[in-house]
């Protein structure tokens, strides 16, 4: 009996509509989120949601996460933005994003309309833009949360990214938490000496949670034209290649801070991949570069959690969540 | 979802639109010093336009993104239901990697994709301009347009004769046809710029469909304006999704008076080849993408910020 209890396969097989998918993605109780399943998008890898509903039904995911949206409209960077690398790839998009009012006016009501709960990414290139972000995402009907992306550059800091610094982090989420009436998460970058520490300054500033990770800043160069393959010369590195990375920060930040939710990413594409983040400590996963290779994958890791852990008789997924024996 | 009919094994999508089939090879060729691979897809086959694509799920070398590929041909009918060809020249480890594929194997589609070249409103004569594997789409709309009655133009161009795709088939579905090689190996030395004011002389030609290098549909763009004749160039641009989330694929395009940053996946590749920003290719764009229903078409003008990443 013992033995069974503590074994993680646990003996007694279910059938995958009897497991509990839902996901609590804040501890506070005056601002509580639940997700009927811990399924979501990563930011800038969902388009705005209508390119991908050509496919299937996108209300079936926990939840969407948008692309970031600034305060103006951006043009994004010159192509090539896009170079393959070994398991992953780099991008550098700048941000192409019709404006936080554009978007509000006319993506907002149709994604609410298909009744998906929807996390809005935001990016501000000053403190005070952050503010001015989640202003105008107050009141707002269909927006569950806020994701502030804060792995962009500080034009009043030397264009150094927010979320390499403690101070700033604290600030620009602080902003974002006076305003905003939703749970806010703070999305932070992998390329820092202690992302503990980043977290806990995110955490200062009142964030509910945090988004762990980013891409991480690479390089690619074609040897015969001695060229790099981004015309933005660097890039975030995205995709398999990067989940250990990504495992690891939400491993460590889980450990320092055990309530903090977490939504965990990085190379994502299997139902395993997102039992791992769920066993590391994250409460929900997104999936991005995954959906480039295939676009049905965030549905078939939503189909395909229930009965991966109904098979292991698992009756929850909540109790995956920080289950990793060490 | 719907079930697959044929011997294609799963198809995923919706009643219409763009489809993931796991299809079967029905047959590898080469075609001169181009390789063919046709695959099972009746549903896909069913919704296939000229001027779309496939992308194709590709294995080895730690590839992760599809490739995409104009669809070269289809076939509705047959013992095989449907049938969707396309073309392809050997470059890196995706194309090494369809090139190594036999007939039973099983290959990961999702199309058809993108926006088809229109066809004319009007009973014009079509001259249809092709560099290397882009003669492939174009094949495809010749047999279209024929069906439509229309008389068809074709001129194809490419560096030697070997890269010049499908010769016989340019000239059973053309009136006229007309060959370039940069080093003179079969029909006039040059490229295809070269003979275009001589295919246009007369007056009857009221479009022309390109596909090729940039540089080609830039310079028959430039031609086309000269003689006062529409043009519908289909473009290749890097692309990592292919189904319009990633951004990656942009390029600047004039529409209502503005100049917008346009996803050659979702809203091309098929584009009017006098709106296209031939000379900001690459440069640092100083447009907007555009939001809502209609083909993510609008967007304000905006000016260029420093950037960041993603
Ligand atoms: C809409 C469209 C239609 C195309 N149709 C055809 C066709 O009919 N026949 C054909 O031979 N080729 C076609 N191409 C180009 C084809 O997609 C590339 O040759 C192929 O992706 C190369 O893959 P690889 O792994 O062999 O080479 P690699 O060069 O190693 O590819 C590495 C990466 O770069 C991208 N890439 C490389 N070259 C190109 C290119 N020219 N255009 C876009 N992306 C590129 C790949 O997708 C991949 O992500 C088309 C491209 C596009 C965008
Ligand atoms: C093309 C592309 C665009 C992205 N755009 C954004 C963005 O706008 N905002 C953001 O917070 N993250 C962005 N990301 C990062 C992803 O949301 C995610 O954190 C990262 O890619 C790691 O997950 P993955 O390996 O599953 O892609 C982008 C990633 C890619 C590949
Ligand atoms: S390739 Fe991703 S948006 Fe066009």
């Amino acid at each position: 009996m013992t033995a069974v209890e503590s074994s993680p396969r646990a003996a007694h097989r279910l059938r995958h509509d009897q497991v509990d998918t839902r996901v609590s993605l804040s501890a506070d109780p005056s601002q509580p989120l639940q997700l009927a399943n811990p399924i979501v998008t990563a930011s800038g890898c969902f388009g705005s949601g209508r390119e991908l509903e050509r496919f299937f039904d996108i209300s079936g995911l926990g939840a969407v996460v948008v692309k970031s949206l600034t305060v103006e409209p951006r043009d994004g960077l010159p192509t090539p933005r896009m170079a393959e690398t070994a398991s992953g790839m780099l991008n550098a998009i700048g941000l192409q994003n019709p404006g936080i009012e554009q978007w509000v006016a006319t993506e907002l009501p149709w994604l609410h309309e298909l009744g998906v709960p929807v996390i809005v990414s935001i990016a501000g290139k000053t403190v005070a833009e952050y503010r001015e972000l989640a202003e105008h995402l107050r009141d707002q009907p269909g927006v569950v949360a806020i994701e502030a992306n804060i792995s962009c550059p500080n034009v009043e800091d030397r264009n150094v990214v927010f979320a390499c610094r403690q101070d700033a982090t604290r600030k620009a989420i602080q902003q974002v938490t006076s305003v905003a009436d939703v749970p806010v998460f703070a999305k932070l970058s992998p390329d820092v000496t202690d992302i503990v520490t980043i977290a806990m300054a995110a955490v200062a500033g009142g964030a509910t949670g945090v988004s762990l990770v980013n891409t991480l800043l690479g390089m690619a160069i074609d040897a015969e034209s001695r060229r790099p393959k981004l015309a933005a010369v660097t890039g975030g590195l995205s995709g398999p290649a990067i989940k250990p990375v990504a495992l690891r920060a939400v491993h460590q930040v889980h450990q320092a801070l055990p309530d903090l939710p977490i939504i965990g990413m990085g190379g994502v594409s299997s139902v395993t991949d997102v039992v791992e983040f769920l066993l590391a400590g994250a409460s929900a996963v997104a999936v991005g570069t995954a959906t480039f290779a295939n676009p049905m994958v965030s549905l078939e890791v939503t189909q395909g959690l229930p009965r991966w852990c109904a098979e292991r008789g698992i009756a929850t997924v909540a109790e995956l969540r920080g289950a990793l024996l060490w | 979802m719907s079930s697959s009919r044929g011997r294609a094994s799963s198809v995923q999508g919706r009643a219409n639109g763009p489809l993931r089939v796991l299809c079967e090879v029905l047959s590898y060729r080469r075609i001169g010093n181009y390789h063919s691979l046709t695959f099972v897809a009746p549903e896909m086959a069913e919704r296939a336009k000229p001027g779309q694509f496939v992308s194709v799920g590709v294995e080895g070398d730690g590839t992760l993104l599809r490739r995409p590929f104009s669809i070269y041909a289809i076939s509705r009918h047959g013992p095989w239901a449907g049938t969707i060809e396309i073309v392809f020249d050997v470059v890196g480890p995706g194309t090494r990697y369809l090139s190594k594929l036999a007939k039973h194997d099983a290959v990961d589609i999702v199309g058809p994709l993108g926006r088809p070249f229109p066809m004319p409103q009007q009973a014009v004569d079509c001259l249809l301009v092709g560099g290397g594997y882009g003669a492939a789409p174009l094949l495809f709309l010749a047999q279209r347009l024929q069906q439509s009655s229309l008389r068809v133009n074709i001129v194809l161009g490419a560096a030697t004769q070997n890269r010049l795709f499908n010769i016989i088939e340019a000239k059973r579905l053309s009136a006229k046809s007309a060959f370039t090689t940069e080093d003179g190996s079969f029909g006039t030395p040059g490229r295809v710029t070269d003979v275009l004011d001589r295919m246009l002389a007369g007056g009857t030609v009221g479009v022309v469909y390109a596909c090729g290098p940039m540089p080609m549909l830039a310079a028959v763009t430039a031609i086309a304006r000269d003689h006062k004749i529409a043009v519908q160039v289909a473009v290749e641009e890097a692309m990592a999704c292919g189904v319009g989330v990633c951004m990656t694929c942009v390029l600047p395009v004039r529409r209502d008076g503005r100049t917008v940053n346009l996803r050659a996946c979702v809203e091309g590749p098929v584009f009017n080849g006098k709106k296209i920003l031939w000379a900001q290719l690459g440069q640092p764009p100083v447009m907007q993408m555009a939001t809502g229903d209609d083909a993510f078409a609008k967007g304000p003008v905006v000016t260029a910020v420093v950037e960041p990443r993603s």
